[in-house]
């Protein structure tokens, strides 16, 4: 192992360490799910708390897309839009079971869960998911987000 | 007018399969043929005049008990006078493999969104439609999801990005 090697670990740490307390959410809320995402959001819960208090309307702009509620056929290449759109790093989390598996939209109109169009990084089961079972999903994000092998 | 009173006035201007009434609900079953004559007749009789359409859907009736070897389907059709304030509910029954209805919205323009859901859910035609395409799903899906033999699990390919 070289003073390379060494140095560039630490530097990923360090940019892990800002990067898990600056979140941008993209919260793309299609269902009732959005009743819980906004209890989590204001200040009861505060979830300013955890660096991700400041959602962004453009995906541009976001690094974590939040997806909240079921997912349609036909707002599936909606979705998958967005998430094309989202600039390097991002991350996304499936709120809810609708977006985890379906949940219990076993029929013709509904995506099978998310992953099935776009990369999931963390579920949050639930239908809808309590705020505790949010601020859960989020802080093992921010564990993944610290963790993981930084690209800058 | 009263149920009986509308189913009255329909049959003695009209030919009519059958008629009746349960719990106030008046009926009538007409054929595909008569189907145009009666509807304009209740639209525009003056003691009829039912000048607004509901609601336009359809029935499956494939593996109904005691209906599996008449006409699969049964397409609907619920008046509404708001001048008088009666109501009344117009049925005809199509084949599967005639499954082709004269189109009402000649008579009330809302009928052409309520078609265009009979074709996407039921698969049954409206001929004279101005612009019959699937309402609520799209373009390239395969098949009529509320048909009774449309298996509950079928999974449909996903549509690309939209462009």
């Amino acid at each position: 192992m070289g003073i390379g090697s060494f140095f560039t670990s630490k530097l990923d740490e360090a940019i892990g360490w800002a990067r898990k307390y600056s979140i941008f959410q993209y919260p793309f809320v299609t269902a009732c799910c959005g009743m819980e995402y906004m209890a989590t959001a204001c200040s009861h819960y505060d979830i300013d708390r955890f660096g991700a208090g400041l959602p962004r309307f453009s995906p541009r702009q976001a690094d974590v897309l939040f997806v909240v509620g079921t997912i349609s056929h036909k707002m599936a290449p909606v979705l998958k839009r967005v998430y094309d759109q989202m600039t390097e790093p991002k991350w996304v989390v499936a709120f809810g079971v609708c977006t985890c598996t379906g949940g219990f939209y076993n029929n013709y109109a509904t995506v099978q869960g998310i992953d099935t169009i776009i990369p999931v990084d963390v579920y949050i089961p639930g239908c809808p998911p309590r705020p505790e079972s949010v601020i859960d999903g989020l802080m093992k994000l921010q564990d993944k987000i610290a963790t993981q092998t930084q690209r800058y | 007018m009263d149920g009986a009173a509308v189913l009255d006035a329909i049959r003695q201007r009209a030919d009519v399969v059958e008629t009746h009434a349960h719990r106030g609900d008046a009926t009538v079953v007409v054929t595909r043929d008569a189907l145009p004559r009666v509807l304009a007749l209740c639209r525009d009789a003056p003691a009829l005049a039912f000048d607004m359409l509901m609601d336009l859907t359809a029935v499956d009736y494939l593996k109904y008990p005691g209906r599996e070897d008449g006409p699969r389907f049964e397409v609907v059709y619920h008046l509404y006078s708001l001048v008088h304030n009666h109501r009344v509910r117009i049925k005809t029954r199509v084949d599967e493999d005639d499954a082709v209805v004269p189109s009402a919205v000649g008579l009330w323009p809302s009928a052409n969104w309520f078609e265009r859901e009979v074709w996407d859910m039921f698969g049954v035609r409206f001929s004279g439609h101005p612009n019959l395409m699937r309402l609520l799903l799209y373009e390239e899906f395969v098949g009529h999801p509320l048909r009774k033999d449309y298996p509950i699990d079928r999974r449909q390919p996903l549509i690309g990005p939209a462009q």
